[in-house]
């Protein structure tokens, strides 16, 4: 894969793995967390840009250029946020891939079956466990 | 009419006073047990203790018989949800949302949300009202700007003041609505004399509107 300008939302556990990862693969990260001391999560081959801001704040978005960006990644804690980041990237900025991640369940059909892509970690780890038992 | 009300603590309670008294049928969403507690006692109101944007929640909330879903937490994002999902998974008709961060109003509109609206805003449109000038207020434009409803205070020295309507003349495509007067709301008709410290509310189009404001406003 080409190198990609990819905006990460959230700098938790999950965030910070991906922001380092894809940073050290060679692409132009933006990560934004409200919380400045999130990014000691980040690896230290860590190379992209940090913004501290709410997201969900459309200006905060802006000064990451969410506009130039191929791809984002939503992936805080809160799936409304998630779910409000994905969209306004794809209807608003005209991001070409975005991704959301929904713990509920049931939020994520609904939000999946009108084409926002999502990843329910809740259904993942089901479907783990599942494959894991003795049939 | 069945109102889905999410969030709002202070605000949710007076709503549904208003709502009780157009008898609209309304149920209650919020997310704080305290509260939630309270309104179930005070209100005649179903009160649900729970999320608005969970769809469970939703929908034992009678979201699928519902005709407007209106959600007023501080957070924009939990509004902008809970009405999207009301809207595509329930088929509620109406969605209408507060949004703390102005910027956000044309966006959730643009997500579909029938309505958003941004205190902020409404609060900042208001002072302005206030302070631009003392005779002339700017309440709506109306129909896309083809109408302007204003409302104008007649000071003492205003030549028309004593005058009836007939005499002042109105230019085409205007009318005085209603005068206020110590309180009371009058609907004029042409023999109706204006007094000072009238409030007249006027509506227009805007192609008149500069002449109206020359007659009714004392210079």
């Amino acid at each position: 894969m080409s190198s990609q300008y990819i905006v990460v939302v959230g700098c938790g556990r999950l965030g910070s793995i991906l922001a380092s990862r894809l940073s050290s693969q060679g692409n132009s990260v933006v990560v934004i967390d409200p919380h400045e001391n999130s990014f000691n999560n980040l690896s230290s081959d860590f190379s992209g840009f940090q913004i501290t801001g709410d997201a969900s704040e459309i200006e905060i978005l802006r000064s990451a250029k969410v506009e130039q960006a191929d791809c984002l990644l939503a992936v805080t804690d809160k799936d409304n946020i998630n779910l409000m980041v994905t969209q306004i990237a794809k209807q608003i900025f005209q991001t070409s891939i975005v991704l959301a991640r929904v713990f509920d369940p049931a939020r994520e059909q609904i939000y999946r079956d009108f084409g926002i892509a999502t990843i329910s970690p809740t259904k993942l780890s089901a479907d783990a466990f599942m494959a894991n038992l003795p049939s | 009419m069945k109102i889905i009300l999410i969030g709002g603590s202070k605000l949710a309670y007076f709503l549904t006073k208003q709502f009780a008294s157009k008898n609209y049928y309304t149920t209650i969403i919020n997310s704080d047990i305290n509260e939630a507690k309270n309104l179930s006692r005070t209100l005649k109101a179903t009160v649900i203790h729970g999320e608005g944007s969970d769809p469970h929640t939703l929908s034992q909330a009678g979201a699928y018989q519902a005709d407007v879903v209106l959600s007023l937490t501080t957070e924009d994002e939990d509004n902008l949800i809970a009405c999207q999902i009301a809207q595509k998974e329930y088929g509620v008709p109406r969605t209408i949302a507060l949004v703390n961060d102005p910027e956000n109003q044309p966006i959730f509109e643009k997500l579909g949300i029938t309505v958003a609206f941004s205190a902020t805003q409404i609060i900042a449109s208001l002072i302005e009202q206030q302070t631009a000038s003392g005779d002339i207020q700017n309440l709506l434009p109306i129909a896309e700007g083809k109408v302007n409803v204003t409302e104008i205070a007649l000071q003492e020295d205003n030549p028309v003041v004593g005058k009836t309507i007939d005499e002042i003349q109105l230019p085409n495509g205007t009318l005085i609505a209603c005068i206020l007067r110590q309180g009371e709301v009058i609907v004029p008709s042409g023999e109706n004399s204006l007094q000072a410290l009238d409030r007249l509310i006027t509506i227009g189009q805007p192609e008149s509107y500069g002449q109206l404001m020359r007659l009714l406003c004392s210079e």
